[in-house]
């Protein structure tokens, strides 16, 4: 497993899904190297909100917008369609309600771009399966008591949630690095996409 | 360098009063045909002039915001900020620090004298806006030949000018630095200062603010109005952690009779008998209002959206978690309007338990934001970013 090379495929599709010139909202942007490359490739005026100091800091030294603002607690303060896009990677997961962040990043944005880690992966199934414990894989590296990822969910899940609340899937893209997962990840996602990205719509 | 001063001082520093011999119109309608600032500068000026920040302070502070004037001096109020290879990088920045008019540090102010009367201006001193201020800066700024600020910078009623810089000339700073301030002062807010005026006022020896000319100054009163003022820019938490219920004398104990006092009294009392031998009454007075009748978005329909649809630069807004007297939620309404209208800009909301102060305290967090927000500043006037 490599996971720069699937950070770099994910980052494929999200530079593809992103208009130029237009407005990006980063949710939990981290370092800020996805709105550096976005600013830079595509000439986006780029916000991230991030509540770490050090990624904080990080985002400033690089030129990034970054605003320190908790998801958590909402984000009422962004009008509605104030972004041409609301993009959340790998955060999903670890929000305290996911289903009314996706709720928010579709009032804030026009569209939204999401990644998260596909919690029905084989080795997070043969994990659990086999060892009887909760999985601690290379991309989820936390033990259960421990982890900032407070739901596990698969992309079926995902996409039941999606069809409960009447978002659109625009398009999706599935994420394995392992030999098994490229060969047969558009056959069976669910068993073999170790990341699932979507771009969603209202 | 002096010995003693430690390597990231700017070390001695002179302050230089600067005639600006243009007339000033102020904002109340009044002209000052000319007036006088006093000013230091740190750092080295490039040949392009390019790489010069502008201090603003707040309303107590003066134009000795870094170093020293002598051995065993007390350093400026922002010297933990200002030196070589401090977030304010004086190897890289040519650094511009001013008295503000209407202030009483050697500027034009309540205490210099009228031309016209021949008198000290006292309570006469006509009103001022925060942009009156920024109106001075500008002829400063003409005067040291300077085209556009890398960075125009300031704490609380600081960063209030940081804000109208940005508006009203809007090519002429790269960016903004906005940190513990407000685009307008809460109800709150202007009752502190009614009361610190009020304070003033009912002192008898302020001779309805014509103290000087009858040889003495309410000193008593300014005393009551800083210990109000220092009491709101501290937090609950640092004032227990500080002095708790700590005694300065005097004794609980039963059957003794001695007066006690409390350590924060002592401290409250020293600080506003300190202050008021410092700060003229009048300027008090005079620059309280300023902050009370500062609404950055007045002309704007009250839209601070569309206010700051009108600058050019790039924007810093930093707040710390304790300020309850410019909490970081007002930081935050300057964020949302700068991203609505589309500007660049970062915020950061510093955990302190230093209140409104923390801005002038040293803060690891604090100084790594501003450093490098600033490093970066430098990198693009250096051609290296």
């Amino acid at each position: 497993m490599n996971p720069v090379a699937s950070r770099g495929q994910i980052n494929d599709s999200i530079h593809s899904w992103v208009k130029p010139n237009s407005r990006v909202l980063d949710l939990g942007c981290g370092d800020g190297t996805l709105l550096a490359q976005l600013q830079k490739d595509l000439h986006i005026r780029g916000y991230g909100l991030e509540i770490d100091p050090d990624s904080i800091n990080q985002c400033v030294a690089k030129g990034v917008n970054v605003v320190e603002q908790d998801l958590n607690k909402g984000m009422a303060n962004f009008a509605d369609d104030s972004f041409d896009t609301v993009i959340m990677t790998q955060a999903l997961q670890a929000m305290r309600f996911p289903h009314l962040v996706l709720d928010e990043m579709l009032r804030i944005g026009t569209q939204c771009v999401i990644t998260f880690p596909n919690f029905g992966h084989w080795k997070a199934r043969a994990y659990l399966t086999l060892r009887g414990r909760m999985p601690v894989t290379k991309q989820l590296t936390y033990q259960w008591y421990d982890t900032p990822n407070i739901h596990f969910f698969t992309y079926r899940d995902f996409e039941a949630l999606c069809r409960e609340r009447n978002i659109k899937v625009l398009r999706k893209q599935f994420v394995g690095e392992h030999f098994l997962d490229r060969q047969l990840k558009n056959l069976w996602p669910n068993l073999f996409a170790e990341t699932a990205v979507y771009h969603l719509s209202k | 360098m002096t010995s003693g001063i430690s390597a990231t001082s700017v070390g001695v520093v002179t302050a230089e009063k600067i005639l600006i011999d243009r007339p000033l119109t102020l904002a109340c309608g009044v002209v000052l045909p000319s007036h006088e600032l006093m000013v230091e500068t740190y750092g080295t000026l490039n040949a392009d002039k390019s790489n010069a920040l502008l201090i603003c302070h707040a309303l107590s502070g003066s134009h000795h915001a870094a170093g020293v004037y002598g051995d065993n001096e007390k350093p400026g109020w922002w010297d933990s900020y200002i030196g070589p290879g401090k977030a304010m990088d004086t190897n890289r920045f040519f650094i511009v620090s001013l008295n503000n008019i209407g202030s009483c540090f050697g500027s034009t102010g309540p205490t210099t004298i009228n031309p016209e009367s021949g008198k000290p201006w006292g309570a006469e001193f006509p009103v001022l806006r925060a942009r009156d201020w920024v109106e001075s800066q500008r002829l400063l700024m003409e005067h040291l030949g300077i085209q556009c600020w890398a960075a125009v910078i300031g704490g609380s009623l600081g960063g209030m000018q940081a804000m109208r810089w940005a508006l009203e000339h809007p090519d002429k700073l790269a960016n903004s630095i906005v940190i513990a301030s407000s685009m307008k002062l809460t109800a709150q807010n202007i009752a502190f200062n009614e009361l610190a005026r009020r304070a003033i006022q009912s002192d008898p020896d302020f001779c309805d603010g014509n103290y000087l000319e009858n040889n003495t100054a309410p000193r008593r009163g300014l005393a009551l109005a800083r210990m109000i003022g220092h009491v709101t820019y501290l937090s609950d938490e640092l004032m227990g952690q500080k002095f708790g219920r700590e005694l300065r004398s005097g004794t609980f104990t039963q059957g003794e009779a001695a007066p006690i006092e409390f350590q924060i009294e002592s401290y409250l009392n020293y600080q506003g008998e300190k202050f008021s031998g410092d700060f003229d009454a009048n300027a008090y007075i005079l620059i309280t209002k300023m902050l009370d009748y500062f609404d950055l978005s007045r002309e704007y329909q009250n839209d601070p959206v569309q206010a700051f649809g009108h600058a050019n630069c790039d924007f810093l807004v930093v707040a710390f978690s304790s300020d309850w007297r410019f909490s970081p939620q007002r930081s935050r309404e300057i964020t949302d309007a700068l991203i609505a209208a589309g500007k660049n800009v970062s915020f950061a909301e510093i955990d302190s338990d230093q209140g409104h102060d923390a801005f002038l305290l040293p803060n690891p967090r604090y100084e790594e934001v501003l450093g490098n927000y600033l490093s970066r500043v430098a990198d693009k006037l250096e051609g290296t970013a």
